[in-house]
């Protein structure tokens, strides 16, 4: 076979599933091509922190075994995946983008990813992340950056930038990444690729190291619409190990894809169009809004009031969890322990000290100091109370429109370093994205356009609870709108 | 939550207690810049007046009848994970209790 890795039209799911079928090539094939991308590109562009070829090409050899006997294939197989590294594998690496978590190797495999293996995935490895998946910029990485495929000195967006840039650079078909204020949809929007939130309690957490446990969800990143509706269908559904993941049975999202817009009723929410949003991004946006109401969508301005208030909430609620979550980071049952303490309070400090990055310790100190006595009520209560109002905001929206269209991020994806130190302006590359996650709604971001500096754009679509369905169709018509 | 936020170092010491962190003092200058200047962005939230709101902590109370009415499993004994393979992550271990330094401090 010959090595036409860079630059050829991604394999879909559905390409991958015919030529596994027709016996023109097999998985193992497939698999090794994935692996030949990965050797080319990944020195430049660092998604992967792990790599398991013996592990992956067994799970390939099994499914060219299926295909041989001529049995029937499960739904993904075949389909060469990487995991973001803050989801468990039995036996493989989870280091979370941290020092603590160096060497740590996970005693069991999460929902989500034995979801996908179970359908036949080739799970290549795992994905680099900012550490505990707290960032907007993949820099705060304890294994180093992520770099941009599109532009090498731009950032990849965070926290899942390995997930999308890994799609983006044809170093896997579909990945799984984590949002908790914009993980996936930011870094999809970054890197030119499709990533889905879904509804919380649509896809189960366990197995995914905590951040914020009322705003963490998994989805998946693929190269086009009808692949991640294909991926979300696999690792959706009720998880009797997350007691918040919900009973609703779960549709085939590929069934609507095709069934345009027409009638539809999408809202536009004039706050995300205000001060602050480039000038190409709004008019990328803007143009697929158009294409849209040609589509026969009826576009109506409608109004989130309290949105400006959303990176506030975000960082109040976020941080109070994730100083709770990371407690278990001690330095007793796993990762990293500060050699030679004389007493354990202190072997605990030093372990922490020592194995959580600038930013970590930056959120858990926030975390710490709001739910602290005298603050509580002055910031964890209030922003709790405001979560309300954001998302009685989306309540009130949704009784008049089917979805919601906003752009995924103010810009394109910004220089490596540009943000760094000033921990502001990073937070509010996040400003259209945490709104969602505060509300637990679902939402995704569809290639929507190019910066002239040739920087994907992403458009975020909005959703009811459980409302997959719904934006993938409407995801599924700007696709096909923009080729 | 006053207009301007002022931490103080003492502030950041205390809480870097609470938190179990052992900051160095060139931490603590920037802990210091940093928290105060996120803590001056949320004080933004005091322009709205939500004496009247319930706090929410989870979006399942108003997920409807996408949440479970109920999230009570029977309280039965199941296995957990293998001994053996949870202990081999442990820093130090003795193969069946996690080893660490002295606990009681005089």
């Amino acid at each position: 076979m010959t090595v036409e890795t860079t630059e050829t039209k991604p394999l879909s799911i559905g390409d991958i599933r015919t030529s596994i079928e027709s016996r023109m090539r097999n998985a193992t094939a497939i698999a090794e091509d994935c692996f030949r991308q990965i050797e080319a590109r990944d020195a430049q562009i660092h998604a992967y922190l792990s790599t398991n070829r013996e592990r992956a090409l067994n799970q390939a050899a099994r499914i060219d075994d299926l295909a041989a006997k001529g049995e029937a294939l499960p739904i993904l197989a075949g389909v060469p995946v990487g995991i973001k590294d803050v989801l468990t594998i039995e036996g493989l690496p989870a280091t979370a983008g941290s020092k603590i978590l160096q060497g740590y190797c996970a005693p069991y495999t999460g929902t989500a990813v034995k979801k996908l293996e179970e359908a036949g995935a080739i799970v290549l490895g795992k994905l680099n992340c900012d550490e505990f998946a707290m960032g907007s910029s993949n820099e705060n990485s304890a294994y180093g950056p992520v770099h941009n495929p599109h532009a090498l000195d731009r950032v990849p967006g965070g926290s899942s930038g390995g997930s999308a840039a890994a799609v983006a650079a044809g170093m896997a078909v579909a990945t799984l990444g984590t949002d908790t204020g914009g993980s996936i949809r930011q870094p999809a929007s970054f890197c030119g690729v499709v990533g889905i939130l879904p509804t919380y309690g649509r896809v189960s957490r366990y197995g995914l190291i905590a951040f914020a446990s009322s705003l963490d969800r998994i989805g998946p990143f693929t190269a086009n619409v009808r692949d991640a509706a294909t991926v979300l269908g696999v690792i959706a559904g009720h998880d009797p190990m997350d007691a918040t993941s919900s009973p609703l049975p779960v549709p085939d999202y590929t069934a609507d894809l095709d069934k345009g817009v027409a009638g539809l009723k999408l809202g536009v929410p004039s706050e995300y169009f205000a001060e602050g949003l480039d000038p190409e991004v709004r008019a990328a946006i803007g143009n697929s809004i158009e294409k849209l109401r040609a589509a026969g969508a009826t576009i109506k301005p409608i109004s989130l009031p309290h949105t400006r208030y959303a990176i506030p909430t975000y960082y109040i609620i976020a941080t109070a969890e994730a100083s709770a979550n990371l407690a278990r980071f001690d330095g007793v049952r796993y990762g990293y322990r500060a050699k030679d303490s004389d007493t354990l309070s202190a072997m605990y400090r030093r372990s922490r000290d020592g194995g959580f990055g600038a930013e970590v310790k930056r959120r858990i100190m926030l975390g710490t100091y709001a739910l602290s006595a005298g603050y509580y009520d002055a910031y964890y209560k209030k922003a709790q109370q405001v979560r309300r109002l954001l998302t009685e905001d989306f309540l009130k929206a949704f009784a008049e429109v089917d979805a919601i269209l906003t752009p995924t991020a103010p810009t394109p994806a910004f220089r490596l370093g540009e943000k760094v130190d000033d921990p502001v302006s990073m937070y509010l590359a996040d400003i259209y994205t945490v709104t969602a996650s505060l509300a637990g709604i679902c939402g995704l971001s569809v290639p929507s356009g190019i910066s002239r500096e040739g920087l994907p754009i992403g458009l975020q679509i909005l959703g009811k609870h459980f409302d997959e369905a719904m934006i993938l169709r409407v995801a599924q018509t700007v696709e096909a709108l923009q080729s | 939550m006053s207009d301007s936020a002022t931490v103080s170092v003492d502030d950041v010491r205390r809480v870097a207690e609470l938190a179990n962190l052992e900051l160095t003092a060139e931490e603590e200058t920037r802990m210091l810049r940093d928290l105060n200047a996120i803590l001056g962005h949320v004080s933004q939230l005091n322009e709205l007046d939500t004496s009247a709101v319930a706090p929410m902590a989870q979006v399942s109370e108003v997920i409807g009848g996408g949440g479970q009415q109920s999230v009570l499993r029977p309280d039965q004994t199941r296995p957990s994970l293998d001994r053996s393979r949870v202990m081999v992550c442990a820093p130090e271990t003795d193969g069946t209790f996690f080893k660490v330094p002295k606990v009681i401090e005089r």
